[in-house]
């Protein structure tokens, strides 16, 4: 705003960004995706990256991870605002350099080009977990899972070597040890 | 087995268990059956409004005034999104509301059916909760888990959809499940050593202000009692928020007047210069903090709220104590009260020099203005009407704007839920409804909605309501030609350029009261404003009283937001004025 004559208030200075992963559980019924992705949107917050799958189908339980930053201040509202809503049974909050937290995403990468370009891929892959899905004379489907930041510099290396097509999963989570989240 | 209900039938079984004696509602195609049923039902009673926005305040005007939770019944698509501001307004006040509304038949759900819209999805946002039945068998459970998500925490609107063949289609009914901890969700396990710390914080205050807040009336009238006893206990000064008003009673000495953008002088002086803050039950509203950085700056501050997202989220506390507010103060008062060498007299001592301080603030006189034998001035007008109703119990419900504020600053409520605000969302329109559900409440109680002429207008067809029940309520219209807050931004902030708030046209309020088939008053000088009051007051029947006031006339004292609460603009009597300039003025 230029000259903000009555603007009501004014934003004051911004915190410090953390990026945070929330692990909700949920009972899987109709809408409660939209009521969590609708409570970030609505008080503007953000979404990096979502997951979302049923874990337990006699207990209707589904869990969604979310990766979100914000200042310490926003992280903690999330997660109140999120365990208010009826269809949410806990969640949790870890940090994104929590050692004691195993953070895992998939891609499926499509290089198109000669055997020699896609060799050069598949190495480059190695330490990523590569699994080839699907091979022709000249493509290949291949399977990573690695962190967000390890995916993306994987897509910018490949782009030269002929990779086409991007798809990957959002974040998901898991605590280390046999401990478990209540 | 027992015997198969229909879905229509269940609905009014589960109403009946909940205890419900009124609806608020609007037929239409797709609430037919359970309009059907109805006269079935002699211990329900609908409510007919002449729009949906106007059942919904209604029925919080009700919740409000009763603690009950307001019923609301609506037809699919136009029903549906005409509810909507009001289940916002109350979402935003946390009023508990069950709304159910009808919707068209399950196999034409996303087919763009006529008056189809996808409610759930609109009212997401605006709602505790809300649910699409999709199978009878479902719906008792359903009925019955919305009137207790809408009545425990924090309270708050929940929406039932029930599609037209369901509620045709049969199935047994459940009686509503004895009390079970909700989803996990109740929060009343506040610790004993938190109740200490708070108790050690009061004993070494010297500078003590309690706020209180909208959460103390939710608590129940019992909740009030409560902070009677705690704050005379501990002699502390106390402020209340818009919503709060009569929790403590506003004549009392202790009470330092409303806190907050058009609070009193010695109450925002009070919040800035403190060294303890006790908020029970508010939420640190922008209208109250002003700006952020600036507020309260020296204080130790305490938060009791229900809600565990309330805590932090606007002002960060030092102790924050979740639960419901009755049972934490009934925990200090028993704690207080069985120490020995109790801080009764100690702190009444420490707290000597504050209360000398607050005397010299009170004495500026904040709410003071400049009084008319020629017009009528609405603040004098706001206080004819105190002094001439307050020997009865009375009920106050509001519209939005500088009326409202003054209702809030010149009526002195000294009983909780007797005044009936939209102070979230700010919804003009919200008080004659809401006055319209209050009398349906307490049929042998004076219900007055203090009112701006721009306001009323929004939802004037309810008076039609009013006649059709007999509701004697008085619509107490304080009519300066404008739409006042907007006039007074505009005249401090924008140049003096009233850009659209001038309501040309106006209707004549008597023949439009005459028209409703009520009775219509006009009052346009002070000498006969006291007499015009009374034949309001004791007509058996609903009124509007036309109160041609001063249009110029602007409401004081003023926080300019994005400014701390030290630095208030008094009103004209106050010689040091300082208007509004530069930076200020960027701010508001």
């Amino acid at each position: 705003m230029s000259n903000p004559k009555s603007a009501y208030s004014i934003p004051t200075k911004k915190g410090k960004l953390d990026t945070h992963i929330f692990v909700v559980w949920v009972d899987n019924e109709a809408g409660v995706l939209a009521r969590v992705v609708g409570l970030f949107s609505g008080r503007g917050y953000n979404i990096e990256s979502l997951a979302v799958a049923e874990v337990d189908a006699t207990k209707n339980i589904s869990r969604i991870t979310i990766v979100t930053t914000g200042t310490p201040q926003v992280i903690d509202q999330i997660k109140l605002q999120l365990k208010k809503l009826v269809p949410v049974h806990k969640v949790a909050d870890f940090r994104r350099e929590d050692k004691k937290v195993i953070f895992k995403e998939m891609a499926l990468l499509k290089v198109v080009g000669k055997k020699k370009k896609i060799e050069k891929c598949l190495k480059a892959c190695k330490s990523f977990n590569p699994v080839i899905l699907d091979k022709t004379k000249q493509s290949v489907v291949i399977q990573i899972t690695a962190l967000r930041r390890e995916i993306d510099k994987m897509s910018k290396k490949l782009k030269p070597l002929g990779l086409t097509s991007t798809s990957r999963t959002g974040a998901i989570a898991m605590t280390r040890g046999s401990e478990i989240f209540k | 087995m027992s015997k198969l209900l229909t879905g229509a039938e269940i609905v009014f079984k589960c109403l009946e268990d909940q205890d419900v004696e009124y609806i608020f509602g609007y037929p239409g195609g797709a609430v037919l059956p359970i309009y059907d049923e109805l006269k079935n039902h002699q211990t329900i009673k609908h409510i007919l409004v002449r729009h949906e926005q106007g059942a919904g305040h209604a029925a919080e005007g009700y919740a409000r005034s009763s603690g009950k939770p307001g019923v609301v019944l609506v037809t699919s698509g136009p029903g549906a999104t005409n509810v909507v501001t009001a289940l916002t307004d109350a979402y935003m006040d946390s009023v508990p509301l069950v709304c159910i509304s009808g919707q068209v038949p399950t196999h034409l759900i996303g087919t763009d059916a006529f008056q189809e819209c996808d409610t759930t999805g609109i009212t997401r946002p605006c709602t505790k909760h809300n649910w699409l039945v999709k199978d009878v068998k479902d719906l008792a459970k359903t009925i019955h888990e919305a009137f207790r998500v809408a009545t425990t925490g924090r309270p708050g609107p929940v929406l039932i959809d029930i599609p037209k063949d369901i509620q045709f289609a049969k199935s047994n009914y459940l009686k509503p499940k004895k009390q079970k901890i909700y989803n996990g969700k109740s929060h009343n396990k506040f610790l004993s050593s938190e109740i200490d710390e708070l108790i050690n914080l009061i004993s070494k205050a010297k500078k003590p202000v309690i706020y209180s807040g909208g959460g103390v009336i939710n608590s129940g009238p019992k909740a009030s009692d409560s902070l009677r006893e705690f704050v005379r206990l501990i002699g502390f000064p106390i402020t209340s928020t818009l919503q709060g008003l009569g929790a403590f009673p506003g004549e009392d000495n202790q009470f330092i007047g409303m806190l907050g953008m058009h609070g009193t002088y010695e109450a925002n002086n009070a919040m800035h210069d403190c060294d303890l803050l006790i908020n029970i039950g508010a939420r640190f509203d922008d209208r109250i903090t002003g700006k952020i950085d600036e507020f309260s700056p020296k204080s130790k501050k305490i938060h009791i709220d229900i809600d565990p997202s309330s805590i932090n989220k606007i002002i960060k506390v030092d102790l924050a104590i979740v639960g419901d507010v009755n049972e934490v103060l009934k925990a200090v008062i028993k704690k207080i009260n069985t120490k020995q060498n109790g801080l009764k007299t100690s702190n009444k001592q420490n707290i000597s020099k504050w209360w000398e301080q607050i005397q010299k603030w009170r004495t500026k006189d904040s709410l003071g203005f400049i009084n008319s034998n020629k017009t009528i001035k609405p603040q004098h007008a706001v206080k004819r009407l105190y002094e001439l109703t307050k020997n009865q119990d009375t009920f106050i419900t509001t519209e939005v704007g500088q009326h409202q504020m003054w209702a809030a600053q010149h009526y002195k409520f000294n009983k909780p839920n007797r005044w009936m605000t939209s102070g979230g969302l700010g919804t003009m329109g919200y008080g004659l409804p809401a006055a319209v559900g209050v009398q349906i409440a307490h049929p042998d109680k004076l219900v007055i909605d203090i009112a701006g002429e721009a306001s009323v207008l929004m939802t004037m067809q309810e008076m039609s309501t009013a006649v059709q029940y007999n509701l004697p309520i008085k619509i107490f219209v304080l009519n300066n030609q404008y739409m006042g807050m907007v006039r007074q931004w505009q005249e401090l902030l924008h140049e003096k350029n009233y850009s659209e708030s001038y309501s040309e046209a106006l209707p004549d309020f008597v023949k439009l009261a005459e028209a409703y088939g009520c009775k219509g008053i006009k009052a346009d000088n002070p000498n006969e404003l006291d007499d015009k009051i009374k034949e309001m007051v004791n007509h058996n029947g609903p009124v509007i009283f036309d109160c041609q006031v001063d249009p110029n006339e602007n409401c004081f004292p003023m926080i300019p937001s994005g400014k701390p609460h030290n630095q208030m603009i008094l009103g004209p009597k106050d010689k040091d004025e300082n208007k509004i300039t530069g930076k200020g003025k960027a701010l508001v």
